[in-house]
């Protein structure tokens, strides 16, 4: 049996943990908060050197998990047939 | 050459101009001199909160902006005349601030004083960067209550990297002054105990100032509750606190929940 029902957590220590969850990510991003700007730039920079981009057409995204954290970067590459090609 | 202080916290309303008031008064006492900066230029209040509002004739930017000379600007204290007071500026804006003025202004009161004790205003924009700018030693003000935490270590974070200490690789010494501590809704599990904020901000402590109606009443009459009532709990925290800081061993003790058995029974929140 499992009497953990019984044992209700007191607020204080909810707030303890959730702090501590939350500080820890933010701490490992301390001085690069820029991260997705600058990588949104540098991957902009990268493609335009070889095809025609438009500033807007490249999305950075990052959806922290509890175990993995997920980068997912939209290119967006007009064609000069106006066909688009999504490369994920 | 005195040592500069930054009384800061990220979160507003936690007690930095009270503290830096109470801490600055407690110095005083002691025979030092000392002299209080609010930076919170704009909303400035710690003349208001040290009882000289009616005093102020220059402030802190007409000397940055060199418009008048540091003496003018400077309020000697009318209780203990080695505590002075150099205001903010309540019609300009933060933008006033120069950084190069703030450095000529910090290095001729390091000249003058034993203590330099910086008041920042909230947040971690311009005036509070300005203000931890050329700190020695930070006092983290922070509440048991998770924003103010969370704003603590942004804070922390800050003075690891935008102070001129931090830029040279040398390091701003930090202190933590919990302030508004319950004990007795800390005893209960409502309110984080002083071991879960050390745990999370992990710096050393300064001293535990507890939630308190003679801070309020401090600030009413316009006296640092060191100076109005020092031998009520958080006149006597702040005057521990204060020992620490100048290099004392005191022995750290936490604001225990003294309430009899009655009021316990009846719930009445200590005064």
């Amino acid at each position: 049996m499992n009497f953990g029902f019984l044992r209700r957590r007191s607020p204080a220590s909810v707030a303890r943990d959730r702090l501590q969850v939350l500080l820890a990510h933010e701490r490992s991003f301390r001085g690069k908060a820029d991260l997705i700007a600058v990588l949104r730039d540098e991957i902009l920079a990268v493609i335009a050197k070889h095809v025609r981009m438009e500033p807007d057409s490249v999305q950075v995204k990052m959806d922290r998990g509890d175990s993995v954290t997920l980068l997912e970067i939209d290119v967006e590459i007009s064609t000069p047939s106006s066909a688009t090609l999504v490369a994920r | 050459m005195g040592k500069v202080v930054v009384v800061t916290s990220g979160k507003g309303g936690v007690g930095k101009t009270t503290s830096t008031a109470a801490l600055g008064a407690a110095l005083a006492t002691f025979g030092q001199n000392v002299v209080v900066i609010d930076f919170d230029v704009g909303l400035r209040n710690l003349d208001l909160v040290m009882g000289a509002e009616r005093r102020v004739v220059y402030d802190l930017i007409n000397v940055v902006q060199g418009l008048a000379k540091l003496p003018q600007a400077l309020i000697r204290d009318k209780r203990i005349d080695t505590l002075s007071l150099l205001p903010a500026s309540q019609t300009h804006d933060k933008d006033a601030l120069t950084e190069k003025g703030v450095a000529r202004v910090i290095a001729d009161l390091r000249r003058k004083f034993d203590w330099v004790i910086c008041d920042s205003p909230a947040g971690i924009e311009r005036g509070a960067t300005l203000a931890m700018r050329h700190a020695d030693i930070a006092i983290v003000v922070a509440n048991p209550e998770v924003s103010s935490v969370r704003d603590s270590d942004r804070i922390i974070g800050l003075l690891d990297a935008k102070t001129l200490k931090a830029e040279k690789g040398e390091r701003v010494e930090k202190h933590l002054l919990i302030a508004r501590y319950d004990a007795a809704r800390a005893l209960r599990g409502e309110m984080m105990t002083i071991e879960d904020v050390l745990e999370i901000l992990s710096i050393p402590l300064l001293g535990v100032i507890p939630e308190s109606l003679e801070v309020l009443h401090a600030s009413n009459i316009g006296s640092p509750v060191t100076l109005s009532n020092a031998s009520s709990a958080p006149g006597r925290a702040y005057l521990d606190a204060a020992r620490r800081l100048k290099g004392e061993a005191v022995t750290m003790t936490i604001p225990s929940d003294k309430k009899g058995l009655l009021d316990r029974l009846f719930g009445r929140r200590a005064a």
